[in-house]
């Protein structure tokens, strides 16, 4: 049946209405839902760097809460290394940042491939119950094979020992470099020494075993068959405690150490 | 009428799977069946809108012009793949995490497209969301399927329980890389092709 061309536009016209009521209908009545459900992930794996929560472990919304309740969200400048004060660290949202022109900066040519640098980036600090910093978490991210890994890698009181390392967004072969979410792999991490003597990030990926921490303390045992993931994270973790990453603030917390 | 619903509902299962007999859908079948619990909320997800694409194109059937039934019923099929992917971050929000894309790309997946061109736009609704339902679940038995064997076989375990201990975690069970890679899903929905079509030589395409 041939129908009028005015009556094709209706009917387009209608379609497309319909439609965009029940997306957008969808969109705004679940928001509340994913944003929650996006920063309790986010939670949940500065808890797993900071060897609070097992990457494995299934945990409510209340846990999460009670547990990332000692830990305190700091914003930094980037640059400088500085403390911001008078923002509201907790709802910063690094991310979007780094993609906005004017909160960001192009990143200067780099093995991780970061493009571009937030000129406010988001750590976290947990302290023991003497009062004293107990451990510091850096959000890291770079590229692996696939895609963008996103990360946290937390750093003990003294800024040289890695405590843990975690990945919450990557797109790597499972199996394969998606092995950086195997809670072994991880746990090879924790007690290597982040930096040589004279404060440069050493700490890298190598292919096959490295030794103990104690024995090896700059490598961590290579994801085998996934030689491109493996030399991503090491390169993204030098690149986040170098000088274009956090070094200025690490170095002003070293100074700030020296002086007390 | 009993039967014909019995047939729409249960043809597409084995007499007329979408994957195994029409080899459609394939890209979204090699991608998300490394893991059982992904495969089944893709099934889910799968089933979940192409019942109700089927529904929707099929009660304004009569009403959408010819010349543009394409597009319609292609913006049936994405709004509704929007509102599961929502859905899906919503409630189940890590294993949509792994999803990743492939629940979006639901809109490119043929089957629905198919199913809607080929029955929905000419049969009445409730026939249509039974061919819908039965279409899916032909779609989730080569997923489940698939997802079986890739993650018994490449990761050691099903829905995440360890049941063969790997060599990495101290056991002696070493992995099939093949079968976490997208080729080895080629191979196991090869294998199903072949056995399904001994059992129903039928289906064997003329030379």
């Amino acid at each position: 049946m041939q129908r009028s061309v005015l009556y094709n536009f209706g009917f387009a016209t209608a379609v497309c209405v319909v439609c965009a009521v029940v997306v957008s209908s969808a969109a705004v009545l679940l928001k509340a839902r994913q944003d929650t459900n996006a920063a309790l992930d986010k939670q949940r794996n500065v808890l797993v760097a900071a060897g609070l929560a097992k990457s494995d472990e299934k945990l409510s919304r209340g846990e999460i809460e009670a547990r990332f309740a000692p830990v305190e969200p700091i914003l930094i400048d980037l640059q400088t290394g500085e403390t911001v004060t008078g923002a509201d660290a907790a709802s910063y949202d690094q991310h979007t940042a780094s993609m906005n022109v004017s909160s960001s900066r192009p990143a200067p040519q780099n093995a991780a491939l970061v493009q571009r640098l937030p000129n406010r980036a988001l750590i976290y600090a947990l302290a023991a119950e003497s009062g004293e910093t107990d451990l510091y978490v850096f959000p890291v991210e770079g590229k692996g094979l696939w895609g963008t890994l996103y990360g946290f890698l937390a750093l003990d009181a003294d800024l040289q020992t890695v405590r843990g390392i975690t990945f919450y967004e990557h797109k790597e072969t499972p199996g394969l470099g998606g092995e950086v979410d195997n809670p072994r792999w991880k746990a090879l991490w924790a007690g290597r020494q982040a930096f040589d003597e004279n404060g440069v990030p050493v700490i890298s990926v190598i292919k096959g075993r490295a030794g103990t921490p104690e024995e090896d303390p700059h490598h961590v045992d290579g994801l085998s068959g996934a030689t491109m993931t493996s030399r991503g994270v090491g390169t993204l973790v030098q690149f986040w405690l170098g000088e274009n990453g956090f070094g200025p603030f690490l170095e002003r917390l070293r100074a700030a150490h020296k002086e007390a | 009428m009993a039967s014909r619903s019995h047939d729409a509902l249960l043809d597409p299962l084995f007499n007329n799977n979408p994957i195994a007999l029409q080899v459609l859908g394939i890209c979204s079948a090699l991608a998300v069946t490394t893991k059982m619990d992904t495969a089944l909320v893709m099934s889910a997800a799968v089933l979940g809108v192409l019942t109700a694409s089927n529904f929707f194109v099929s009660v304004i059937r009569n009403q959408i012009p010819p010349s543009i039934r394409i597009i319609v019923q292609l913006t049936i099929i994405a709004s509704l793949v929007i509102v599961a992917d929502q859905l899906l971050k919503a409630y189940v929000y890590e294993i949509s995490k792994q999803l990743s894309v492939f629940v979006g790309l639901i809109i490119t997946n043929c089957i629905l497209m198919g199913r809607a061109e080929a029955f929905a736009m000419q049969n009445p609704p409730v026939i249509s969301i039974i061919d819908g339902l039965g279409n899916a679940l032909g779609y989730s038995v080569i997923l489940i399927f698939t997802a079986f064997f890739r993650e018994l076989f490449g990761s050691g375990s099903l829905f995440g329980v360890q049941l063969l201990q790997t060599v990495s975690e101290g056991g002696w069970y070493t992995p099939n890389g093949l079968m976490v890679l997208s080729p080895g899903a080629f191979f196991i929905i090869g294998l199903f092709i072949w056995g399904l079509r001994s059992w129903k030589p039928d289906q064997v395409e003329a030379e």
